[in-house]
């Protein structure tokens, strides 16, 4: 058993993170709080792509070309995939668009409501929809 | 690929340039203040994108045509590919054509509900919008999916928003949705990861012949799981479709319209596309989630979904729950695994496009000229605004699907599809949902033509300008012929599902 988690340990981090994040998301009722669980439960993610690119023994896919042809890399070299890491770069630029966007609903939902509080929020559109006779 | 409509230097580049034009010109759209010229230019740029998409579309006509262009002049697999066939073609020209007859709508209807310093950067963020589905329907790898997808989300939550003039409740729904989209978008970056570890590859097409070829793989499999939890809450599968009814409500009436006839319809292209190309519908487990998982939530949607709607006094509510039970359909056409499941799948996806457009255009009508949203303030509309009523009755009758409109047909071959696949317990289904539209639909439609009007407050209407009257004339038009003439949305749907079922090669 210890072993099995051992051997992935990378893995039982990330599925630990992934879960705080998603529980976060879920079970808290503040809108930051909520934006701060959607973070970890995407970087998490990121992690993931991360720890797969990693090949034992390998740095990142840079080479000397003092005496190499442009553009090849030594038969024998062992490097990082480096797609993965382009991919998040990629990613990570989406997940701040995203928690931007989310941070900016937040500020004009408390300028607004007053209040940043899912319950006290659903309540007062319930009661704004039982005033408007909906 | 020979040039079609376009002049040959455009028409080469038309896979990128539909995406390219929209996302480009978002930011002078941005830059002017001028909220006239800024719809101008999303007009103009839509109206570009619904060109190259034409031009696509005939290009890819023949049987079995795949247009392959290379971003970049990358090669595939190691660039990106914009692949293109006869399904996501048909896909990207109803893109094109409702993104511009709702544009179209948008000029008054957004002049009337957002306000004067506003206007421009929200035509920007609807161009981000439309370039970002235009971008999901087109590309041919997974993780350029993903971003484009995240960009159109990202829009689509501004522009959401935006509805909040109206009534406060589009921000918090707005954040819902956002909630809910991040998660599902990452559920879908999780899945990719998951195919990329086995298969090495980002291309669609690479990864479909890795695939075939790993038959049975835990990890494959786990990402196709991820992939369809992840699209199924874009694309509001039953249940994963909470964000869609209060979005849909709150949201101004030109985005509702938009999003009512693409957005679902793109994230359903995507679960096509994964689960019969990507991944192949004959492997067991593919066709056990199609079975057991796909078809059940459908069911479980239309008749849930119907039946909610039943009881929304908010007329924009009651069709969002309406939309839900609408996927439903596609989503049962998609789980039958045939060819003519999926083509029945597909002509409900363009015909629901045509009602749905026709119904919030009209329901946008009355709110301009009304500012009304409820059920009890339908009452005598009919004598007051004859014609925008007999617009919305025809949307409405067509989403029963009463003969001669669009919406008999989508039944029509559902039916046909089902008993062809032996599931006589889907038929009814299918005609229990139905009976349910009639009556949430006759609600309405009582109230508009039925009930006399109040005493004072139906005085002097503002006239509904040309703007809304032409694409609505339209949409409704589109019903009836469609209707009575279906051969060229069967046909469309018919190469579409051909496409997606034998990779392009009619048997």
């Amino acid at each position: 058993m210890v072993e099995i988690v051992a051997e992935r340990f990378t893995y039982a981090v990330i599925l630990v993170l992934m879960m705080v994040g998603l529980y976060a998301v879920i079970a808290t009722g503040n809108l930051v709080k909520r934006m701060v669980g959607l973070s970890i439960f995407q970087t998490s993610v990121f992690l993931l792509y991360i720890a797969t690119a990693k090949v034992f023994g390998g740095g990142p896919a840079i080479f000397d070309y003092d005496d190499l042809a442009y553009g090849t890399i030594p038969e024998d070299a062992i490097y990082a995939n480096p797609l993965p890491h382009v991919l998040i770069l990629t990613a990570i630029v989406v997940g701040v668009a995203t928690l931007a966007m989310g941070l900016a609903l937040v500020v004009r939902i408390r300028e607004i409501y007053g209040t940043i509080e899912d319950d006290e929020l659903s309540e007062i559109d319930h009661d704004d929809e039982l005033k408007k006779g909906v | 690929m020979e040039p079609q409509v376009l002049p040959a230097a455009l028409a080469a580049h038309a896979p990128a340039l539909l995406v390219m034009i929209p996302l480009i010109m978002s930011a002078p759209a941005a830059m002017i203040k001028n909220g006239r010229v800024a719809w101008v230019i999303a007009v103009l740029s839509v109206g570009a994108a619904l060109a190259m998409a034409l031009e696509v579309f005939l290009a890819t006509r023949a049987d079995g045509a795949i247009w392959s262009y290379a971003m970049g002049g990358w090669e595939p697999p190691f660039g990106i590919e914009y692949r293109i066939d006869a399904l996501n073609a048909a896909l990207l020209l109803l893109l094109g054509t409702t993104g511009f007859l709702a544009l179209l709508f948008a000029g008054p209807s957004v002049a009337d509900e957002i306000s004067r310093g506003k206007r421009s950067l929200f035509y920007s963020a609807f161009l981000i919008c439309f370039a970002g589905l235009s971008g999901v329907a087109s590309t041919g790898d997974a993780f350029n999916l993903f971003v484009f997808l995240e960009i159109s989300s990202i829009a689509t939550y501004a522009i959401i928003a935006m509805g909040w003039r109206n009534d406060r409740q589009a921000l918090t729904a707005s954040f819902n949705y956002l909630v809910m989209g991040t998660i599902g978008a990452t559920f879908f970056v999780i899945g990719v990861g998951f195919i990329y570890m086995t298969t090495g590859t980002l291309n669609m097409a690479d990864q479909a012949q890795a695939i075939a070829a790993m038959n049975g793989n835990r990890a494959v499999e786990v990402g196709f799981a991820f992939i369809l939890v992840g699209i199924g809450l874009k694309a509001a599968l039953f249940p994963l479709h909470q964000w869609l009814p209060n979005a849909y409500a709150y949201a101004p009436n030109f985005v509702t319209t938009f999003l009512a006839t693409t957005a679902t319809k793109v994230a359903f292209y995507v679960i096509i596309r994964y689960s019969y190309d990507v991944f192949s519908v004959h492997t067991g487990f593919v066709s056990n989630a199609m079975i057991w998982v796909i078809t059940p939530l459908a069911i479980a949607g239309m008749l849930v979904a119907s039946t909610q709607a039943l009881f929304q006094n908010n007329v924009r509510r009651l069709f969002a729950y309406s939309s839900v039970a609408q996927v439903g359909y596609m989503m049962l056409g998609l789980g039958m695994a045939t060819s003519l499941g999926l083509t029945a799948g597909m002509i409900h996806l363009i015909n629901h496009a045509m009602m749905k457009g026709a119904l919030f255009m009209a329901l946008g009508a009355f709110a301009l000229s009304y500012g009304i949203r409820r059920i009890d303030d339908f009452k005598g509309l009919g004598q007051v605004m004859p014609v925008t009523s007999a617009a919305f009755t025809v949307g409405a009758l067509s989403l029963v699907g009463v003969p001669f409109t669009v919406g008999f047909i989508s039944k029509f071959y559902l039916i046909q599809a089902a008993l062809d696949a032996g599931w006589w317990w889907a038929v009814a289904a299918i005609l229990i949902s139905s009976v349910i539209a009639v009556f949430y639909v006759y609600r309405i439609l009582v109230a508009i033509w039925v009930t006399p009007p109040g005493e004072s407050d139906k005085a002097a209407p503002k006239r509904v300008p040309l703007a809304i009257a032409v694409p609505l004339c339209v949409l409704v038009l589109a019903n009836l012929v469609f209707g009575v003439y279906a051969e060229p949305i069967v046909s469309i749907a018919r190469a579409a599902a051909d496409a997606a079922v034998y990779g392009g090669v009619t048997p």
